[in-house]
């Protein structure tokens, strides 16, 4: 079961990891303080594949990384939201995060409903309630990024010309 | 043709350019810091290729710096080790990193500069594009000298007349913070300009461009004119690199105009806990407060520390709040030495402290307990941001700083200057 954790609108990259634990860059460590803030039974209970669901422009503020990868170090298996933070969205791209924007998703699902997500189409089912929803689909230059994993494993077989060929 | 952001696009692209396409351009300059250059480096040695162009890499000592733990002092030796073993130029600990790049003359017009730092937009108030990735993306484009962009659509913040005595262009931006809200400007260029803009000195026109950032823009703009060349030539170490291209909207396509009277404005305040929670001072004068930060890359220029001198001269602050000055840069901080105005502040009971931006991130050097309100002339106030989770910080501009220093009290700077 993957479990929806519900999150508010505009959760921006202090709620998400506060600056004072960013002194690390280990995702498992940062992932011990991920919303510390705002829901601190998350980073408690969650469960590897639980996800996350926000409300329009999450991850807004900082460019730190250490936000998205705090997501991903707590095995989250992606982010629903609305909209995304503009560099929130490349960061989480960038490392391999999954993230979906979906408003009829964002709008739906309710804390704790069962998950099941398809990322490669983007097709979001709600088993607690039976919904199903359609997320945007990502434009091909970055879906050739989210494809090998995060833009770090795109350069290592690619130039980065390659992006937009 | 096109707005400001698709001629400076079209200018490296060697093509016109419009809002919607993919570019892959070459940079100038990357940016980053002590924060964000660790990450940088491990997507750097992950991708395992070698560094397109040492010369376009600025990597600066400001967030955590001098180090506060064991864990920031690591920080620092590892990039110091990586700029040793890479013969990196540029390793700069001289203030907060948006004005050292400024200041040192980084940044020049229709320049393309990426930082790892979500306040890179702050470069768009020299007629650059300067926008803020995440690290890994830094350490991409050290390899490729090259960053993808979606040409954004623009936003054209139009502003006339001229503020009131007492109002600065940080109530100016403020306000326009409240009226966009704090996503109103997401994945969108905000091009600010008008009779207001033309008419504003470089240490203020940076507020507008610097707090893009806090309402999700992509970058902030100014175009670059006479004001812009001066300060190049007068003040930078750019002086005699020109000649420098004034690049401007031709025929531009807007998705939107906010026309804004500024002589209308009264000075404002962003509320905690969002920066688009924006009230006329006069509403919420009086409330108490226990600590006021004057610093960061928003507000701390020479400039701005002349208000606060001159508003505390001969006067003595509230001694139960704790006053702390930051300069945003050492060269600033030399400056206001040398002219007398570190010691009207030290005389006045304020806290002078050396640049970085310790305070504004929680990380050292004016953090709240529980309970505590600041008023501070930085961009954000986030919950949480300055230190404690139950902290509440309030945005202004330096003179009401200084006026609400002296009473404990957020107060109306026209009332200490005698204006009202």
């Amino acid at each position: 079961m993957s479990k929806a954790w519900m999150f508010g609108e505009n959760m921006n990259t202090d709620e998400i990891i506060p600056g004072r634990y960013n002194i690390t860059i280990d995702p498992l460590e940062l992932a011990k303080n991920v919303f510390c803030e705002v829901k601190p039974e998350y980073a408690k209970t969650a469960r590897p594949g639980d996800v996350i669901v926000g409300g329009q422009n999450f991850g807004c503020g900082s460019s730190r990384e250490h936000a998205p990868i705090a997501i991903k170090g707590s095995q989250a298996k992606c982010v629903i939201a609305p909209s995304f933070a503009r560099i929130f969205f490349r960061n989480a791209i960038n490392i391999g995060l999954p993230i979906l924007e979906c408003p009829e998703a964002a709008a739906d699902i309710a804390e704790g409903d069962d998950i099941d997500i398809n990322l490669s189409t983007g097709e979001i089912f709600n088993r607690t309630n039976g919904h199903r929803y359609q997320a945007q689909p990502l434009p091909d230059f970055v879906l050739k990024i989210a494809d090998a994993g995060g833009i770090v494993n795109f350069l290592k077989t690619h130039d980065i010309q390659d992006l937009l060929a | 043709m096109g707005t400001l952001i698709e001629e400076i696009f079209a200018r490296k692209a060697g093509r016109p350019v419009q809002a919607g396409e993919i570019l892959l351009l070459d940079v100038d300059y990357i940016m980053s810091h002590d924060n964000t250059t660790p990450l940088a480096i491990k997507a750097f040695r992950d991708i395992g290729k070698p560094i397109h162009d040492k010369n376009r890499i600025v990597i600066h000592f400001d967030h955590a710096y001098p180090a506060p733990n064991i864990l920031a002092a690591e920080n620092h030796k590892k990039i110091i080790e990586f700029v040793k073993e890479q013969g990196l130029p540029h390793l700069l600990h001289q203030g907060v990193c948006h004005q050292v790049m400024i200041e040192e003359g980084y940044i020049t017009p229709g320049a393309i500069v990426i930082g790892a730092d979500s306040h890179s937009n702050t470069y768009g108030a020299m007629g650059a594009f300067g926008t803020g990735l995440g690290s890994t993306e830094i350490g991409v484009a050290w390899i490729t000298g090259k960053c993808w962009f979606k040409v954004p659509e623009t936003i054209r913040v139009e502003l006339s007349g001229r503020t009131q005595p007492g109002v600065y262009a940080k109530d100016v931006m403020i306000h326009i913070a409240g009226l966009l809200g704090m996503d109103g400007g997401t994945y969108r260029s905000v091009e600010f300009g008008g009779e207001y803009i033309d008419n504003l000195p470089m240490h203020e026109r940076i507020i507008f461009p610097n707090m893009s950032t806090e309402i999700g823009a992509k970058c902030g703009l100014i175009a670059a004119d006479d004001v812009t060349i001066e300060y190049l030539e007068n003040e930078t170490p750019a002086k005699g690199q020109g000649p420098f291209e004034r690049i401007i909207p031709v025929k531009p396509r807007y998705e939107r105009v906010l026309e804004v009277d500024v002589s209308v404005l009264a000075p404002q305040v962003s509320c905690h806990p969002d920066v688009d929670n924006v009230k006329p001072l006069t509403e919420i004068e009086g409330l108490e407060v226990h600590e006021v930060y004057i610093g960061t890359c928003t507000n701390a220029r020479y400039e701005d520390i002349e208000i606060v001198a001159n508003m505390l001269k001969g006067k003595k602050v509230n001694p139960l709040v704790r006053v702390i000055v930051t300069p945003a840069s050492d060269r600033i901080y030399r400056k206001a030495l040398t002219n007398g105005l570190i010691d009207i502040l030290m005389d006045a009971g304020c806290t002078v402290t050396g640049s970085g931006c310790g305070a504004c991130i929680g990380r050292h050097g004016g953090i709240l307990a529980p309970g505590e309100r600041a008023l501070t002339t930085m961009n954000r106030n986030f919950i949480g941001r300055m230190g404690s989770p139950l902290s509440e910080i309030y945005l202004a501009s330096p003179a009401t700083a200084a006026a609400t220093a002296l009473t404990g009290k957020i107060t109306d700077p026209r009332k200490t200057l005698e204006l009202i």
